[in-house]
């Protein structure tokens, strides 16, 4: 009796921890829906802040609203509502769709029609592929411990990898020619992340550093591969060649939907990560490495190859958003095609809160952003610059919760928040 | 501060690194040799041309036999590796490094520019004015850094100043208040970098992101909204070159280093002020006493909140004024993300000049040596990609990091957020 029970309470610890863990909730007590709606009422707050705050900057910058503000207060805040309304329902219709449009579509009957209509809900998708890819990847680093801040860059490289398998290869059956590019895809992002990882294992040079280093590394090398090795012959540009069909990932509808397979590999490979991670001995030594290093040693697990490995598999994954965009989207590789996935995937990261689940939904939001602002920007007239200031203002408020928790006069949570990455410039 | 000052010496005179200095300066030597030396024909000669264009004072070409001139260069190397593999140069290693690092890059143009002329003034001149905002955001990092808070947001406190100074200077008419403006922009994000990450004790790498996405997006934002529609709200004018009388007159120095604008003189002032305050002054010995350790800085009364908050929203200024630079100094128009990680390349130069104002602008120069360097490659016919040439401050910063050639010595505190108890 008195051997048993530890054991059984160890057993219903580490069930305990994997619950707080899945939703990061400042109390296990309560129904999963309550802990889930703990969990997700910081970053939900964050969002809503950051599109108020956007509506302000929205309104402050239009001149409509100030011309007519000079004619009376009351047609100011009119017009300000108005401005509002349609940059938002703008952003909404080229993000999810305009209904009325799905209606009359549906009720035509025209194929053609119907996939136009629904072509923004789709695309949205399309658009937040590489974004769970490079979610995922700066997610793995925080939860190792390690802070991946070179995502773009191994993004490039992973793009170059893989479109150099992609055209060079000729005469393979898809079947054969898609997981072999992809694969080389993931490896070069590897590559780019092992070295920072080797570094920072080796001689404890910092990843933060190191990382940008390589972005700037793996920029110039892509400049001069597009515009040398890799040039497409017949162009003045500097673009790769176009990348053999069987290469390219299959598109599920015709003209104009690009929607593909990249969606349902990213969803794959974020239930990977989530199992490698939270399934496996390797991903327990990985999160008590990045959770408490010297814990880790005396516990006799080798974080300088838990170091490396992590880097290497936040590269990799990295490495994929690149590849996706080769593959499934631009089907060549154009100079500085990459529009800043590296910085956002920092903020999808924490969205997250370094969660597969969460940087899977967080990425639904930004792609789904990011494309709504397309439209909102040729509708509108709102820059699609703002998205980035958006994110830049949610992000701010999920890494401060203070902030939210001041404003919405929420309460403390009993547990702490989540603890700073970084030890330093040394490591 | 002991422990710190006898690990440096030990470092200095430890025999292993004796050794990789030593073997480093052989390396130098023998690669000037064998790829430089061997490729250049006896006869070719390689002529410098010494006046920058646009100057008044005219000097003769200065040519040097090429192959001659390559091997007395990797002689001189592989000596000064001999006696460093024997002896060692104990206290003066770094200088000597210094000077085989300068050796190896004359030895590249040399062998560049060899049965051609390569106008060396012209390149000293660009060097220095590529430099000067490297060095103005690398000095940001300093005063960010020497006091404990890592500012990751160099790059976006510049592309705000940039903009802001492009815009209030083209608004206002005037360039010192478009300046002004430059500064205060760095100031504000700055202000809420500290924030961020002094009062909240964000993640100051999240916190510097935050910073550099939010000024990415915002300046597009309103460079698409407004200064790409009305041109006249982007047409601040520039700064004109004031050559200091007489000094610039002298041969060779004065055209590169005294006939620039503001900008460039501007550095060297706070160059000098930095270095003095910090390392000689009670306000320095103060901010860096924050930066190592903070608590026993805390116990003597030093107030470390809001010693951190005047160093990085000081830093934030700089990075600004740095921003200045390129709207006020040298093009006279915002373009969109027109810094373009110029304050990426300024972090890394604080890192190789290990965190001094000094070394910080000697890690410009460098820097600014190799682009401006790259560009005249395609003029030269030189079979090195000039991506390479831009490649190498990146892979130079993280060897240094990496503690291979000297250890980086950052402040002890340096990311840390300080906790009162």
């Amino acid at each position: 009796m008195a051997d048993e029970q530890p054991e059984k309470q160890e057993k219903k610890n580490a069930g305990k921890i994997l619950l707080e863990e899945l939703t990061r909730g400042p109390s296990a007590e309560g129904p999963w829906w309550r802990r889930a709606g703990q969990a997700m009422l910081i970053p939900v707050l964050a969002v809503v802040s950051g599109l108020i705050l956007g509506a302000l900057i929205i309104i402050f910058t239009s001149e409509e609203v100030y011309v007519a503000w000079a004619q009376s207060p009351l047609l100011g805040i009119g017009a300000a509502i108005q401005v509002v309304a349609s940059a938002y329902g703008a952003l909404f219709a080229g993000s999810i769709g305009d209904p009325v449009r799905i209606i009359t579509a549906l009720q035509s009957g025209d194929e053609l029609a119907i996939r136009r209509a629904f072509n923004p809900f789709l695309e949205s998708l399309v658009a937040s592929t590489p974004y769970i890819f490079a979610g995922l990847s700066v997610a793995l680093g925080f939860k190792a411990g390690l802070f991946n801040i070179g995502a773009e860059g191994q993004l490039f490289v992973g793009a170059i990898f893989a479109a150099f398998v992609g055209y060079s290869i000729t005469g393979l059956p898809a079947i054969i020619h898609i997981p072999l590019a992809l694969l080389a895809g993931a490896l070069g992002g590897a590559l780019w992340g092992f070295i920072p990882g080797w570094l920072k294992a080796k001689t404890g040079g910092h990843e933060v550093i190191n990382t940008i280093m390589m972005n700037y590394v793996a920029f110039r090398l892509s400049d001069w591969l597009l515009s040398g090795p890799m040039k497409r012959p017949d162009s003045f540009n500097p673009v790769s060649p176009t990348i053999q069909e069987s290469a390219m990932l299959p598109r599920f509808f015709e003209y104009p939907i690009r929607f593909h397979l990249g969606f349902f590999i990213a969803l794959a490979v974020a239930y990977m990560v989530y199992w490698l991670l939270f399934r496996t001995t390797w991903g327990f030594t990985l999160r008590t490495v990045g959770a408490n290093p010297s814990a880790a040693r005396y516990a006799g697990m080798n974080s300088v190859a838990s170091i490396m490995v992590a880097m290497s598999l936040s590269g990799a994954l990295a490495g994929l958003a690149g590849t996706n965009e080769v593959l499934g989207l631009n089907h060549n590789l154009a100079m500085a095609f990459s529009s800043g996935y590296g910085f956002d995937s920092i903020a999808l990261a924490l969205l997250g809160k370094s969660h597969p689940l969460g940087v899977v939904l967080a990425s639904l939001l930004f792609g789904t952003l990011r494309n709504g602002a397309t439209r909102m920007q040729v509708v509108a007239g709102i820059p699609i610059d703002i998205i980035s200031v958006l994110q830049a203002l949610i992000l701010a408020f999920i890494a401060a919760p203070a902030i939210i928790r001041t404003i919405y006069r929420l309460r403390v949570p009993v547990e702490a928040e989540e603890g700073v990455f970084i030890r330093g410039w040394g490591g | 501060m002991t422990t710190t000052a006898l690990r440096r010496q030990v470092e200095i005179v430890s025999p292993t690194r004796q050794r990789v200095m030593g073997i480093v300066f052989l390396v130098f030597g023998f690669a000037i040799w064998l790829i430089f030396a061997r490729q250049t024909g006896a006869d070719q000669v390689t002529t410098f041309a010494l006046t920058p264009g646009g100057s008044e004072v005219v000097l003769p070409d200065w040519r040097v036999p090429s192959a001659a001139a390559l091997y007395a260069l990797a002689m001189v190397s592989v000596v000064l590796g001999g006696v460093q593999l024997a002896r060692g140069f104990g206290r003066w290693t770094n200088l000597v490094l210094g000077l085989v690092a300068g050796i190896f890059i004359f030895g590249f143009l040399v062998w560049a520019a060899a049965d051609k002329s390569l106008n060396l003034g012209g390149l000293m001149n660009t060097t220095l004015v590529k430099a000067v905002p490297l060095t103005l955001g690398a000095m940001s990092g300093v005063l960010c850094e020497r006091a404990g808070v890592v500012n990751i947001a160099i790059e976006g406190m510049m592309l705000s100043g940039a903009m802001m100074g492009a815009l209030v200077g083209s608004v206002t008419g005037s360039l010192w208040l478009g300046l002004l403006a430059a500064v205060a922009a760095g100031a504000l994000l700055a202000l809420v970098h500290a924030v961020l990450s002094i009062t909240y004790m964000t993640d100051q790498i999240v916190s510097g992101t935050v910073i550099n996405i939010f000024a990415t997006g915002m300046t597009s934002y309103i460079s698409s909204k407004f200064l790409q529609v009305y041109q006249n709200l982007n047409n601040p004018g520039i700064f004109q070159p004031w050559p200091v009388p007489g000094l610039s007159r002298i041969p060779l120095i004065g055209p590169i280093l005294f006939n620039h604008n503001l900008f460039v003189y501007a550095t060297f002032f706070f160059l000098i002020l930095l270095h003095v305050a910090l390392f000689y002054t009670r306000w320095g010995l103060r901010l860096r006493s924050v930066g190592e350790h903070p608590k026993a800085a805390d116990t003597l009364g030093i107030n470390v909140f809001r010693t951190r908050y005047m160093a990085v929203i000081l830093g934030g200024m700089m990075a600004g004024f740095g921003g200045g630079y390129f709207t006020l100094g040298s093009v006279g128009r915002f373009d969109e993300v027109m810094t373009a990680g110029r304050g990426f390349i300024s972090l890394a130069a604080m890192i190789f000049g290990n965190w001094t104002p000094f070394g910080s602008f000697g890690a410009g120069l460098l820097f600014g040596f190799a682009d401006s360097m790259a560009s005249k490659l395609a003029i030269l016919q030189v079979k090195i990609p000039s991506e390479f040439m831009l490649m190498a401050p990146y892979i130079a910063t993280m060897i240094v990091l990496a503690g291979v050639v000297g250890r980086a010595q950052m402040p002890a505190a340096d990311g840390l957020p300080y906790e009162k108890e």
